[in-house]
């Protein structure tokens, strides 16, 4: 029976006028609000995550400047972390190990090109592996760096896919020019999603301490933690112990101690912020949306008041006629929510296309079915609801004064 | 054509309405005394302002009389809710209107099987009937066609067929030839005069006395808002019964006040046409 009334619904919407559609904008441009700005900030926290390059949980990094969390790691900063705080840190008890990290600016030549990138160091021996672990990075064509390769280099994939500049991919076995001295390429990484991993030089730690003559300084500690529980107290007693030997008071740290789950949780708040806003405006705008059918809902009512009487005359009950109207009204909701939904849809695809293309990031964008379908069964719900009150006075018309028209 | 007259199906019993009209109340229709026996043909006849259109709204049990008592098949009308009413109207009345009444958002199919699904027929069944009666009124071919796509004389053969889709007892006919042209009129005329000969009880209201006289067996002549006289078919011609009726009625010393509160009592012998 209730299909019937969706049929019927159905059909009377068919013959509706441009009008009534008109007043879907509201449902239909909050609803695209949400799926697409939902979508769209799943795809930027992916993004972000994959930016900051580190999957393992039981890691915290340390680097120098405070101020600049999210900027390139060490640049501008006056007083450096040294290789000394390095081991200092290690010798807190929850550390396991801690690897210094370099992230320097250089220029790299090749093809006859110049181009100005990232070069990374590889420690040696077991810490080459655990380097690579930590930032998730895994070999596409050829091989890591080991003990001996100080005169060779491995680059991200942008090197090989995009050419980066250098109008000619970079295969295994070329030399490339680093800072004027000259690297054999022996291995390309997998594609990270991070500009920064994308496009970096890795070399061998000794060799990048010379070539770029870091001296003491270091850009970045990472300290891997014994035990995941262990990581606030930890990070606590890394920041005690760079507090005392930098000799700064706390809250006026010249330094970040964070944890992937703080980095996160900035992302995630600063994110969440935008989205609550996005929500606020989107349902202001699904509320007048409701309020559109309202409007167009009792306009139908009076337009179709010789209709209510002939179906009244021919046997429909109070109840049959407000179910009739009040499919209708959930069925308006459910278009501009179905429009909307597709649009949204499309927006937070082509939005992820845009933050790849823009940040050098690999994310496939991600269509959240169970988003899709709340927002569907929401705006019918909001369109049958917003057509009760237009419903119930269809129902209680008198039938002869309604078959007058 | 002798047809075998049944139960009283509707009777209208001393029943008034009126509409408050600002300070003032309309007095549309005074006492009528009214009842349609099984397979009668009835005509209600009267020009306009006479309180036909109301008497039908009464008759069909879509308006409630101010005064007086309706009794569709027994049932006392005021005693069922609005929604056994509908249902019930829906069954046992089927509705033709003057100005025909389909819905112009459904096919002339969709319109024939609109009185069934208030009954809560199933799609198959709906379906079926409503093919089977177009073909009835022969308009089969037209099916699929919205009522903005046929000529009025087809429209009202759609309304016949929509009017017998739940099978009712009666069909009640306003004014059915009202809009068409007198040719297209008689076509609408002949299906009911058919549907009348199948069994159908009909009741129709008229502005037309030579339509009322030319198919009905009883009419009921309202003139201001009153009943003015019954007249019934016996053989070509028809005699006022009224007068007998009252004639009657002072014998049996039963006070008559102008006729309204006589009792009409058709007898079995008026379902000769």
């Amino acid at each position: 029976m209730n299909l019937d009334y969706l049929i019927l619904a159905l059909k009377n919407l068919r013959h509706r006028g441009i009008r009534s559609w008109l007043t879907l904008l509201g449902i239909f441009i909050g609803v695209t609000a949400v799926v697409a700005l939902i979508g769209l900030g799943n795809g930027l926290q992916a993004a972000v995550s994959a930016q900051f390059g580190i999957s393992s949980t039981e890691i915290i990094t340390v680097q120098a400047g405070g101020l600049n969390a999210y900027g390139p790691p060490g640049s501008g900063v006056v007083n450096s972390l040294t290789k000394d705080d390095a081991r200092a840190i290690e010798n807190i008890g929850s550390v396991n190990r801690v690897l210094p990290r370099y992230i320097q600016t250089g220029k790299l030549e090749f093809n006859d090109r110049v181009i100005f990138g990232f070069a990374s160091n590889v420690p040696r021996g077991d810490d080459a592996d655990f380097m690579y672990e930590v930032n998730d990075l895994e070999i596409d064509k050829g091989r890591m760096l080991g003990g001996s390769d100080s005169n060779k280099v491995v680059l991200g994939a942008n090197f090989f896919v995009d050419k980066v500049g250098l109008e000619k991919e970079v295969v295994l076995g070329d030399n490339v020019l680093v800072q004027d001295k000259s690297f054999r390429v022996v291995g390309i990484l997998k594609k990270k999603g991070s500009f920064v991993w994308d496009s970096i030089v890795l070399m061998d730690q000794v060799a990048l301490e010379d070539l770029f003559d870091t001296g003491d300084d270091v850009d970045v500690i990472v300290a891997h933690i014994k035990d995941p529980d262990l990581m606030d107290r930890a990070a606590e007693d890394i920041a005690k112990l760079l507090r005392k030997r930098r000799d700064v008071d706390e809250g006026e740290e010249d330094f970040e101690v964070s944890t992937p789950e703080a980095t996160m949780e900035t992302v995630n708040s600063i994110l969440g912020g935008v989205q609550a806003f996005i929500i606020i405006i989107a349902s202001i705008s699904i509320l007048v949306g409701a309020l559109g059918i309202v409007n167009t809902m009792t306009t139908s009512v009076l337009e179709r008041k010789k209709e209510i009487g002939i179906m009244k005359a021919i046997g429909g009950t109070n109840w049959q006629i407000f179910m009739q109207f009040f499919f209708e009204s959930g069925l308006l909701g459910l278009i501009g929510g179905l429009v909307g939904a597709v649009l949204g849809t499309l927006i937070s695809v082509a939005g992820v296309a845009g933050i790849n293309s823009f940040l050098g990031s690999d994310m496939t964008p991600v269509v959240d079915f169970m988003l899709i379908g709340m927002a569907l069964f929401g705006s019918f719900m909001i369109g049958a609801i917003a057509g009760i009150v237009p419903a119930m006075s269809a129902a209680k018309q008198n039938p002869v004064e309604a078959l007058r028209g | 054509m002798a047809k075998e007259v049944k139960k009283e199906f509707i009777r209208l019993r001393n029943v008034s309405k009126h509409y408050p009209m600002g300070d003032s109340v309309v007095k549309a229709l005074s006492h009528l005394e009214f009842k349609v026996y099984e397979g009668e043909f009835v005509a209600i006849m009267g020009p306009s302002g006479s309180g036909k259109s109301t008497a039908m709204n009464l008759v069909g049990s879509l308006d409630m009389p101010t005064f007086g008592t309706i009794y569709l098949d027994d049932a006392d009308i005021s005693e069922l809710s609005e929604s056994d009413l509908a249902q019930i109207r829906g069954k046992k009345i089927g509705f033709i209107f003057q100005s025909f009444n389909l819905i112009p958002n459904l096919t002339v199919k969709e319109n024939v099987m609109l009185p069934m699904m208030f009954q809560g027929t199933s799609v198959e069944e709906r379906a079926g009937r409503a093919e089977e009666l177009l073909k009835l009124v022969e308009l089969h071919d037209r099916m699929d066609h919205y009522p903005g796509e046929i000529s009025g004389g087809q429209m009202q053969r759609v309304a016949i067929a929509r009017s017998l889709a739940n099978d009712p007892e009666v069909i009640l006919a306003d004014e059915p030839t009202g809009n068409l042209d007198t040719k297209t009129g008689d076509i609408v005329m002949h299906f009911l005069e058919k549907l009348n000969k199948q069994g159908k009880t009909i009741i129709m209201v008229t502005h037309d006395p030579d339509l009322a006289e030319e198919y009905a067996d009883v009419v009921y002549w309202l003139l201001d808002g009153k009943l003015e006289k019954v007249t019934k078919r016996v053989g070509s011609r028809f005699i006022d019964v009224t007068k007998k009726k009252k004639k009657e009625a002072a014998l049996n010393g039963v006070p008559s006040k102008k006729g309204t509160k006589v009792p009409i009592k058709s007898g079995k012998s008026n379902g000769v046409k």
